[in-house]
């Protein structure tokens, strides 16, 4: 029997980890804001029902970059642990924080275990509050450390870039339109700097938005709703995302 | 199995595992212990005293659905509780009456908002209408060892079907058996008074407001008739509870909307002890 080859536990890790990054990068990045009534979420997907946005419970919300079939496979993970925790103790005691350190728990143990192939995925985990201060977002890389993120984050393969552009021109406070035609600025500048359009049906955006009157404050955003809020920069109120009877077609 | 929920450790692998998007088969496969009907029970001698609900009451209007229960639980002649909350939503489009055991029904409903939460969620699309109402037969039908030994819950399910554009109201007994009725249901103890009243007063043309009036009106009938079940409570503000499910979802009429209703009813009552009377032929 031939003995293998030493690989240095380094020299082993990078590798894992460029494998993991080049695999995020492949797919498109998003991000995730805050604004004056909640947090939003934009990012291009071509799909209808493919979602790389969504519930996990009454105020968290869920957004992936990279592999579909892995970051689905965490969402439902996720929403079983969500769920079976508010039915073992209370649905107050469900909180963004908890679900971060489980997935960077479990994206850590992946990452680290050599009979695993590290899972392609960057994920984030957001909290609405009851104010803009309560407001909580993590970011999950795929090696499972966790970032306490403030203002605006993107993730994916061109995150970095966006990530910068939005730290310049985030302010606190801003309108649903407003924060959502940043996002798409953001999102439409390609690598060299020049910008390109993207058409609403290929946005997928979604809110938790605190003024929802219901228990459950994830909403996504679609059809004439979302045209209204992109159209004319700022223009259109943030009362418009309450307005769902328009919305129906 | 221990559940990783409590500890911040790595999801046991059968989160991770693609499977059903029910919450009851993830429960009965990760945790058994807690689901209701998994639970044994010692032998007991009789019955066992627990506060019971009474009174569910719906009925159907052209755009919607009204479900309404009066707020008193009995434990044998004893009035165990005064204001009791015996309707709740079970999700955007549908609501879920229970007759019976408080305890027990409480906890199913509990599940049953949760199985269809989790269902949405998972799949991202609600269920149907009919494949909510058979997801309650199931749990019933769990329920059936405790329902032999004088545990049994009872529930009035009511919906708005956004496929077929109507209001829908589906009853069930203790076996988990299920109906749809047409027009006007109730359940529990004082349940063939309101039915008696319902009979007599429901029309296919009813408006909202007609419809929520009507529902009050049936379980004043039965709380005047059985003893389970109260009647409007001017003294300590206690009004029945009354939901009203369409097209724009689930609404419960606030202490103000149920109070005037109530009220308008007392008072007319008090003149006319029996209530509206329909026409002879």
């Amino acid at each position: 029997m031939s003995t293998p080859f030493y690989v240095s536990p380094q020299q082993a890790m990078a590798d894992r980890a460029e494998y993991a990054r080049k695999g995020i990068a492949r797919g498109r990045s998003l991000v995730v804001l805050q604004y004056a009534d909640g947090i939003v979420f934009v990012g291009e997907n071509p799909s209808r029902a493919l979602h790389k946005f969504s519930e996990i419970y009454d105020r968290i919300g869920f957004a992936a970059a990279g592999k579909y079939n892995e970051y689905e496979n965490l969402r439902i993970g996720g929403v079983r642990y969500a769920d079976l925790r508010g039915y073992t103790y209370d649905r107050d005691d469900v909180t963004a924080r908890g679900l971060a350190n489980v997935y960077a728990q479990t994206l850590g143990t992946i990452f680290s275990s050599a009979a695993e192939k590290p899972y392609e995925v960057e994920l984030v985990v957001a909290e609405v509050g009851e104010t803009p201060e309560g407001d909580q977002i993590y970011r999950l890389p795929h090696d499972g450390s966790i970032v306490d993120e403030h203002g605006s984050v993107a993730v994916g393969g061109n995150a970095e870039q966006i990530s910068s552009y939005l730290d310049q021109r985030h302010q606190d406070g801003m309108t649903l339109a407003e924060a959502l035609n940043l996002a798409v600025q953001a999102l439409s500048r390609d690598t060299n700097g020049s910008q390109r359009e993207i058409p609403a049906e290929r946005l997928e955006v979604a809110v938790l938005d605190r003024t929802r009157p219901q228990k459950r404050k994830f909403k996504r955003i679609t059809g004439r709703q979302l045209a209204r809020l992109l159209e004319g920069e700022g223009a259109a109120s943030a009362t418009d995302a309450e307005d769902e009877s328009a919305e129906e077609e | 199995m221990e559940a990783n929920t409590r500890s911040t450790g790595r999801l046991p692998a059968a989160f991770l595992t693609p499977g059903s998007s029910s919450f009851m088969d993830f429960l009965g496969e990760h945790q058994p212990e807690l689901l209701p009907g998994n639970r044994q029970l010692p032998p007991t001698q009789g019955v066992v005293e627990a506060p019971h609900g009474t009174t569910i009451v719906a009925v159907t209007f052209p755009g919607g659905v009204v479900l309404a229960g009066d707020r008193r639980a009995t434990m044998g002649n004893v009035i165990a509780q005064r204001d009791i909350e015996k309707v709740f939503p079970a999700d955007e489009y549908s609501a879920v009456g229970i007759a019976g055991t408080a305890g027990l029904a409480v906890e199913m409903v509990k599940l049953f908002q949760l199985e269809l939460e989790h269902f949405e969620k998972v799949e991202g699309a609600q269920l149907s209408l009919e494949g909510k109402a058979n997801r309650l037969s199931t749990m019933i039908r769990s329920n059936l060892g405790m329902a032999m030994q004088g545990l049994a819950v009872v529930p009035l399910f009511a919906g708005f079907d956004l496929d077929r554009d109507k209001g829908r109201i589906f009853s069930y007994d203790v076996t988990g058996g299920r109906s749809e009725e047409q027009g006007f249901a109730a359940t529990g103890s004082g349940s063939i008074f309101a039915r008696g009243a319902m009979k007599k007063l429901f029309r296919e043309d009813l408006t909202e407001d007609q419809a929520t009036t009507l529902v009050v009106q049936a379980l004043y009938d039965a709380a005047d008739d059985d003893s389970a079940t109260g009647g409007p409570d001017v003294a300590r503000r206690i009004y029945p509870i009354v939901t009203v499910i369409t097209e724009d979802g689930f609404r419960r009429l606030t202490d103000d909307e149920a109070s005037e209703i109530a009220r308008s009813i007392l008072e007319r009552r008090l003149e006319q002890p029996d209530g509206p009377r329909a026409a002879l032929l």
